[in-house]
């Protein structure tokens, strides 16, 4: 298992393609930075809308290595899902367009070892690239813009979290998010079982990621209590809900709390059960399959 | 009847005397105590409670400098400080030209106070009025309301005990208005852990905030730098 494991890795970083990502996450976090840098003062002023008329806001502490990386993900992480497609999309279908996986499935390898251990290595590939993100998107931000308490932008509210109380909050959100991204990774692998080449399933996936995202943040009564429980995009956000804190009594945020912990864990486990769901289904449909090419 | 006015006479005289004070008389002793704190630096213990805002207490530093410089700084973080703190200091208030008017008596944290209120003369000025609840015993203000053109009415409550000597509260209460906070959905991209939501209030109503500063410590009239209030 060991060395299929370490020859699908070979596999997945010797095509150039994989690099694009890798690249494609530094371009746009430096990017999203240099524009901080130079103007997020108009992005806090966006996001404090008129309070600043009745309060006085602290523009130069808000900005901060830790606000400029939540920003980041709350950009990114809606698109990260294309750059894992490109790379889960293509490992049964890459092979079926190339002519080898007759060959691969003619090995003295049972097909569910090879498809776990094709899986394993797009869940080490995702990992890696969630890994690229927090190191350039936080820990570049910090050296760039220092540390500070975090300012939390909610659609109703907004919420301060003090420096000390954060980073274990982001560990725990990367952690979270290698999670979400597995789920998109496990729906394009399980995609990639029905295609001859990369490009459907990698569209495929792509498509459905869009259509659930735009479900999940639809606001109407009919779809948020029917639709949007059982949508996997709707759950990939909860992430966030690591930066929500308890309030006591007098409205004042508890440091070290998180707001509704059971919700998080649900939405990790029905994550969890949208990965094996995909999987099995995928290793199910692989071992029935009648390999032509 | 000669006899009756002549005992009824001194004992009117003397109740004016003791408990209805000129209101001008009592703001001038008001003014003098305040005039004794040219400035000073206070840490303090901040707390916020404004609906939309969920924010853990914070230390920060208070500067004072008189007649109107106040200044709330938290060193070691973010703290969102309403804009029109001036009414924390009550100088500038005490200190502007006005006409003081008797409003009669009250209670204020269990101790009996004298109201005042003051219309101030300049009538295009931004403050419209203001209303102080005075303890005539310890000579301290208690409560202000301030009523202006801009903010609408904000109300501060003080409280003494440890700092009484220097005429300094221990813990403010101030209460200001607010606007309400909404951001698209579509920008936050919130996620929804499926709990049920609190009613949200009217977009663009106004909202009470709701500020407490305990004072830990006060370093009084060792001057201050215009600098610390930019």
């Amino acid at each position: 298992m060991w060395q299929l494991l370490q020859i699908e890795l070979l596999k997945i970083f010797r095509k150039p393609r994989t690099y694009i990502s890798f690249g494609a996450i530094a371009l746009m976090v430096i990017i999203i930075q240099v524009a901080l840098k130079f103007d997020g003062r108009s992005y806090i002023e966006f996001i404090v809308g008129s309070l600043k008329d009745s309060l006085e806001i602290p523009y130069a502490h808000i900005l901060n290595g830790y606000f400029v990386c939540f920003i980041i993900l709350n950009l990114l992480l809606i698109h990260i899902p294309l750059l894992i497609a490109l790379v889960a999309g293509d490992s049964i279908a890459g092979e079926a367009n190339m002519g080898t996986l007759r060959l691969l499935a003619s090995k003295p390898v049972s097909r569910t070892g090879l498809m776990l251990a094709k899986f394993m290595a797009t869940v080490i590939y995702t990992a890696l690239l969630l890994a690229w993100l927090a190191f350039i998107a936080l820990l570049l931000s910090v050296l760039i813009f220092g540390t500070n308490d975090i300012l939390i932008a909610r659609n109703d509210s907004l919420e301060i979290i003090r420096s000390n109380d954060v980073l274990w909050r982001y560990l725990a959100a990367f952690a979270f998010a290698t999670l979400a991204l597995t789920t998109v990774a496990a729906l394009a692998f399980l995609l990639s079982v029905f295609a001859e080449n990369s490009i459907g399933p990698i569209v495929s996936t792509i498509s459905i990621v869009i259509v659930f995202t735009i479900l999940s943040e639809m606001q109407i009564p009919l779809y948020d209590r029917t639709v949007k429980p059982f949508l996997f995009t709707s759950h990939m956000l909860a992430w966030k809900g690591l930066f929500y804190c308890q309030v006591d009594a007098g409205g004042t945020a508890i440091p070290g709390t998180i707001e509704n912990i059971h919700a998080i864990a649900k939405s990790s486990g029905i994550l969890i059960l949208y990965i094996i769901s995909f999987v099995s289904a995928a290793i199910f449909v692989f071992n029935r399959k009648d390999i032509l090419s | 009847m000669k006899t009756f006015f002549s005992f009824l006479f001194p004992l009117v005289l003397l109740t004016t005397v003791a408990g209805a004070q000129d209101p001008s008389a009592l703001m001038k002793q008001i003014r003098d105590r305040m005039e004794k704190i040219s400035d000073y630096e206070a840490g303090a213990r901040f707390k916020t409670e404004i609906s939309f805002l969920k924010v853990p207490d914070a230390l920060v530093k208070i500067y004072y400098k008189k007649p109107d410089k106040i200044k709330i700084k938290n060193e070691n973080g973010i703290s969102l400080v309403p804009k029109e703190t001036g009414s924390i200091s009550l100088y500038s208030l005490v200190n502007s030209p006005y006409q003081a008017l008797d409003a009669g008596t009250g209670t204020i944290q269990g101790v009996p106070v004298r109201i005042i209120k003051l219309l101030p003369s300049d009538e295009n000025g931004e403050l419209v009025l203001a209303t102080l609840y005075i303890d005539t015993r310890r000579m301290l203000v208690l409560k202000a309301k301030t009523t202006t053109r801009e903010s609408g009415t904000d109300e501060v409550e003080l409280f003494y005990g440890k700092f009484l000597q220097t005429g300094l509260p221990d813990k403010i209460i101030f209460s200001f208005n607010t606007q309400d906070f909404k951001l698209p959905k579509g920008v936050t991209f919130d996620y929804d852990d499926g709990s049920e939501k609190k009613k949200p209030a009217e977009t663009g109503k106004n909202q009470r905030g709701k500020i407490e500063i305990t004072f830990l410590d006060y370093s009084i009239n060792k001057g201050i730098s215009d600098s610390v209030f930019k």
